[in-house]
């Protein structure tokens, strides 16, 4: 995969309002950093996360997606986690069977205290999808500035 | 067989245990044949047909079907009978409202494996032994039925129906053993750039004809997803990759759990994509991360993205599996 100089790759990441929201909140308000190309778009829940959202990120230009939420056991609505867990497994096999790079995609579980490790994990994230360069699989030409 | 059908749904319809009854008849040329209501003996006589290339899957007629008043009786291939009663569960066939007539089934064929074969200008099909007997405009050719079956009989998961109210000929037992998943194993044995070329030299064909859709008995949707004229997706000709790429993801997701693997989508599509593999996928890791589980087998079990359990795989585990990087 050829890395372009000085690519900057758009993440989104999608958080849930009651953990990894509020999580965010706290790694900005200890003054952690993590990279401003990470965009976050809230959700109520994580089960709230439609397949196509994913795929719509992916379009509209987006080189990773991340869905962050309450761990397992400790969703707000008692269960939703649960299924969005079984739902991103099955997904990201499928876009991995379509030969979509896996590295793209992924889910952590960020509670609201966990400030720090949601810095650590966008760090992180951001690392390892600047590696994996543009997204040229599930691009769209017609959104591309 | 035809004749036993055909004498089945006169005495249905002529008893007056039915008011209607969903059977084949001939398209434009006799391999092309199309589902159809017959309301009277002599319909039947008329146009009834059924022969190796009745693939087509009746349970999604019935729901349209058993809304109507009065009864309508259907004849339901082994393979059909998982997508009844996965409807059946779903609440969109009203079963007082139909009389189901299982029937025993060895495998359905594909008209483009017989021109393959080298048989031109076929006018008439029948079966002899385990061979078929085509009448052509050059005289009468044979070759092997096992030759000319559909992927999905060749593969047949099953050959029992599950939910009858009578049977034509023996019902058959399950077929776990059907290497069906072996194309799917070959595909993720390569790696991600070999994947990548293959789905796009096979989605890059599809014209979004929509076949697959409606064929579909999972995707009988009120309102469908990609109806939206709002969605930018709803158009006919895919204006870039993203879309076929799309299109075919959430389709096969959205039947995931659902879908029995009746192999309607590849039977129908006109470019000849092969969209089971993508299903199959899905059942696949199904299985292997949340338990067997075989959509329409039974009426009680919930599919597997209905359902969790606390300690499910987490979604890094497909870092872990599935082909070399």
């Amino acid at each position: 995969m050829q890395v372009k100089e000085n690519f900057t790759p758009t993440i989104v990441a999608f958080c849930c309002n009651w953990c990894s929201y509020a999580g965010a909140d706290l790694s900005g308000n200890n003054r952690l950093e993590y990279p401003a190309n990470v965009k976050i778009i809230r959700i109520p829940c994580s089960c709230r996360l439609n397949p196509m959202f994913i795929l719509r990120a992916f379009q509209r230009g987006a080189d990773g997606v991340i869905l962050c939420g309450c761990h397992p056991g400790d969703c707000h609505y008692t269960t939703g986690n649960y299924y969005a867990r079984r739902r991103m497994t099955l997904l990201f096999s499928m876009l991995d069977y379509l030969g979509i790079e896996k590295e793209r995609t992924r889910v952590e579980w960020v509670s609201a205290a966990e400030g720090a490790k949601f810095a650590q994990t966008m760090n992180e994230f951001v690392e390892a999808v600047t590696a994996l360069g543009e997204n040229k699989r599930l691009e769209d030409l017609r959104c591309k500035q | 067989m035809q004749a036993v059908i055909k004498k089945k749904a006169k005495e249905l319809l002529e008893c007056g245990t039915v008011d209607r009854v969903l059977g084949w008849k001939a398209g434009e040329f006799f391999y092309d044949l199309t589902p159809a209501v017959f309301t009277t003996p002599e319909e039947i006589d008329k146009d009834f047909v059924f022969s190796v290339f009745s693939g087509a899957n009746m349970s999604k007629y019935l729901i349209e079907e058993t809304k109507k008043e009065g009864k309508v009786a259907a004849f339901i291939k082994p393979c059909d009978s998982y997508s009844l009663v996965q409807l059946q569960k779903e609440h969109r066939i009203k079963r007082e409202n139909c009389y189901i007539v299982g029937i025993a089934c060895d495998g359905m064929c594909d008209m483009g494996l017989v021109r393959e074969a080298g048989i031109k200008g076929a006018t008439a099909v029948s079966e002899k032994d385990d061979k078929l007997v085509l009448e052509t405009i050059y005289g009468e050719k044979e070759m092997p039925k096992e030759k000319a079956l559909l992927e999905r009989c060749v593969h047949c998961k099953s050959k029992k129906v599950v939910d009858f109210d009578e049977m034509i000929g023996e019902n058959g037992e399950e077929n776990p053993d059907c290497g069906r998943f072996d194309e799917v194993e070959r595909l993720e044995a390569m790696t991600p750039d070999e994947r990548f070329a293959f789905w796009r030299s096979q989605l890059s064909r599809c014209i979004r004809c929509n076949a697959c859709r409606n064929v579909c008995p999972a995707c009988s949707c009120e309102k469908c997803v990609f109806d939206n004229p709002d969605s930018g997706i709803a158009q006919k000709a895919a204006a870039s990759d993203f879309e076929e790429n799309n299109f075919h993801i959430i389709r096969a997701y959205h039947v995931a759990g659902r879908c029995t693997d009746c192999g309607e989508c590849s039977r129908v599509c006109p470019q000849n994509i092969p969209l089971h593999l993508l299903n199959r996928k899905f059942i696949k890791d199904m299985n292997e991360l949340y338990g067997f589980y075989q959509a329409g087998a039974d009426f009680e079990t919930k599919p597997p993205i209905m359902n969790y359990t606390t300690n499910d795989a987490e979604p890094s585990v497909v870092y872990q599996r599935g082909g070399s990087k």
